[in-house]
């Protein structure tokens, strides 16, 4: 019997119950939500959230990446830590965008102010310098490696972003 | 294994078989486009181990919220759960910076491992496109619960994230969308670590593997790894570098003075003013439609319970005995800040009105809209020591914006529910 479920369903029977309990609880949420009027709404973001990542967001940062390594080159170490250097802070600054978007595009400004009284300014020059003294802290880091990688006593270039191989 | 040797397929074999056999254009080149020599079986168990244990914390943070407003008396929202919700119990009064604590968690992990989760999906996106997309119906189905996992964590993330900016762009109810969505997601995340915990342990169990790693039966290793241009170290470090930038520009929001300006980005991230009413304001007078007239010398409070009715203007309530408590309060949205408070006992107006021992209290206020014009508060919520009808905030009046003439101020009591421009106060008989 139990091979029989295996063989035939591809899994054992706690896998089946589990996904079981898993697909009860997501049926009530939906049963429970059914009689809102902004159900198609919610379901339509909470796909939309796992396709914008994965058919949108993914495919952007990935090729972002794979332009980025064509411009610096990867052949060698130094110009791997030039890619690193500006990798980390364009990430970095990828990340707040996406975290702290509506303060940055100055969305739910209105909202905000009818709420609490208080005006709201636009984040996006802070968005801006935060970002700009990520790359420039980078840079100055990778400026230093290289004045010490090119020293006598330290000879060959910095090494420590290589991986080992 | 006799009985899968058939590459795997469950029933119906054909089906899975000839679905394997023809591929749509380009599977091919996607499965051997996968360059990164990182991916692999111990990177994503790191970044599974790390979720395992924090996203509980975020979870339970959560649901503890819930149960803070006080779903039993139908004023958390939203109202009809059924029994999707912890055990009904009395909201604490001490530690007085339980909500504090709670909520400035739930907000502020949430955010931190933002960098965490889009780490684990980067590592695990090759399976998305893998062809076949499943050999059995076991597969489809676990495949059926991926999508709730991932969309739930990504849903959460995006709702909370825009509600603490004001930014109500998905259009449907905040509340519903979120604490529904926050169960659909705790199940399939039950589900998924208790079908992935034993390759997690295995996993990390071994010593640590170089990179690229063994092919492995899940297939997340490159077929063709590319060169590695980066460490399996500094990615961790690049991902644990994302959380912690993320964390020093959030946990501003619960500090005060001139630290709380670091939460550069949030709109909660500076005090709205100077002088010892200028701290955060959730809703001001105007928004909640509050006439000066309505506060001023004809203001009165009314108390009831006990068969009699007590009206009270401030300058009684002034000349009663004064308390004075250090409180926080806090918000849903994961900010806070610790204000002196200074007014009557509420155990104290419980006996004016003929209630010493009450089972509950209900406080409303002038404001006529809004959701939260009004709330319930348990028995140790109005008995608590330093429960307060607050007059004085930082040694001064109440401002109009934080609730003059008075207002309730409760420890470890959700923000929205420390009701301002107080009108009366039902106590309800144990």
């Amino acid at each position: 019997m139990r091979e029989r479920l295996r063989a035939d369903y591809g899994a054992g029977l706690p896998h089946a119950l589990l996904l079981l309990a898993c697909f009860t609880i997501a049926g009530w949420v939906v049963f429970l939500v059914s009689g809102e009027a902004t159900l198609w709404r919610m379901l339509l973001w909470f796909v939309g959230a796992a396709v914008a990542h994965d058919l949108v967001l993914f495919p952007t940062y990935a090729a972002l990446d794979r332009l980025l390594r064509r411009t610096t080159g990867t052949d060698s170490a130094a110009r791997r830590a030039l890619l690193n250097h500006i990798r980390f802070p364009a990430l970095a600054a990828g990340l707040l965008f996406l975290v702290f978007l509506p303060g940055i595009l100055d969305l739910g400004k209105d909202t905000y102010q009818a709420a609490t009284g208080q005006p709201r300014v636009s984040y996006f020059i802070r968005w801006l310098a935060v970002s700009g003294a990520l790359f420039t802290l980078s840079g100055a880091v990778l400026a230093i490696r290289w004045a010490l990688g090119r020293s006598p006593r330290h000879g060959a270039p910095p090494t420590t972003a290589t991986p080992p191989r | 294994m006799s009985a899968r040797d058939d590459h795997g397929y469950g029933a119906p074999r054909g089906l899975w078989r000839e679905l394997d056999r023809h591929p749509p254009p380009g599977a091919d080149a996607v499965r051997r486009g996968w360059r990164s020599p990182l991916r692999g079986p111990w990177l994503t168990s790191v970044l599974g181990l790390v979720l395992l244990v924090t996203l509980p914390l975020v979870i339970i943070t959560g649901l503890l919220d819930y149960a803070a407003y006080g779903p039993q008396f139908g004023q958390a929202f939203p109202t009809h759960v059924s029994w999707l919700r912890l055990p009904t119990f009395d909201w604490p009064t001490r530690p007085s910076w339980l909500f504090r604590l709670t909520q400035g968690l739930h907000v502020g992990l949430g955010i931190v491992l933002i960098p965490v989760v889009l780490a684990k999906l980067w590592s695990v996106i090759p399976k998305l496109f893998e062809w076949p997309p499943a050999r059995s119906v076991a597969q489809v189905l676990e495949r059926i619960s991926l999508l709730l996992l991932v969309g739930g964590i990504l849903f959460e993330t995006a709702t909370g994230v825009l509600n603490i900016q004001y930014a109500y762009l998905f259009g449907f109810d905040f509340y519903t969308a979120h604490y529904f969505g926050a169960w659909v997601f705790i199940g399939a995340f039950v589900a998924h670590v208790a079908l992935k915990l034993p390759r997690l342990v295995t996993t990390l169990r071994k010593r640590r593997p170089a990179v690229p790693e063994q092919p492995d039966p899940d297939r997340l290793v490159a077929e063709r790894p590319g060169p590695p241009t980066l460490s399996r170290r500094g990615l961790l470090a690049v991902v644990g570098g994302g959380s912690l930038l993320l964390a020093l520009l959030t946990i501003g929001q619960s500090l005060d003075g001139p630290l709380r300006r670091t939460a550069l980005l949030l709109p909660r991230g500076r005090n709205p003013g100077s002088g010892p009413n200028g701290f955060q304001v959730n809703r001001s007078a105007t928004a909640a439609g509050i006439q000066p007239a309505e506060t001023g010398q004809a203001w009165r409070l009314t108390l009831t319970g006990g068969g009699r009715t007590v009206q009270l203007d401030r300058a009684t309530l002034l000349a009663m005995t004064q308390h004075t408590a250090r409180l926080p309060i806090a918000c849903v949205e994961g900010w806070s800040t610790m204000q002196t408070w200074t007014g009557v006992r509420l155990a104290d107006l419980a006996v004016l009105a003929g209630v010493p021992d009450p089972a509950s209290a209900h406080v409303r206020s002038l404001e006529q809209g809004g959701l939260f014009r009004q709330a319930t508060l348990q028995s140790n919520q109005v008995t608590d020591r330093d429960a307060l009808l607050a007059l004085r905030v930082n040694g001064v009046d109440l401002s109009a914006d934080h609730g003059f003439p008075a207002r309730i101020i409760v420890p470890a009591l959700p923000g929205v529910h420390c009701t301002k421009w107080v009108a009366d106060i039902e106590f309800h008989d144990a």
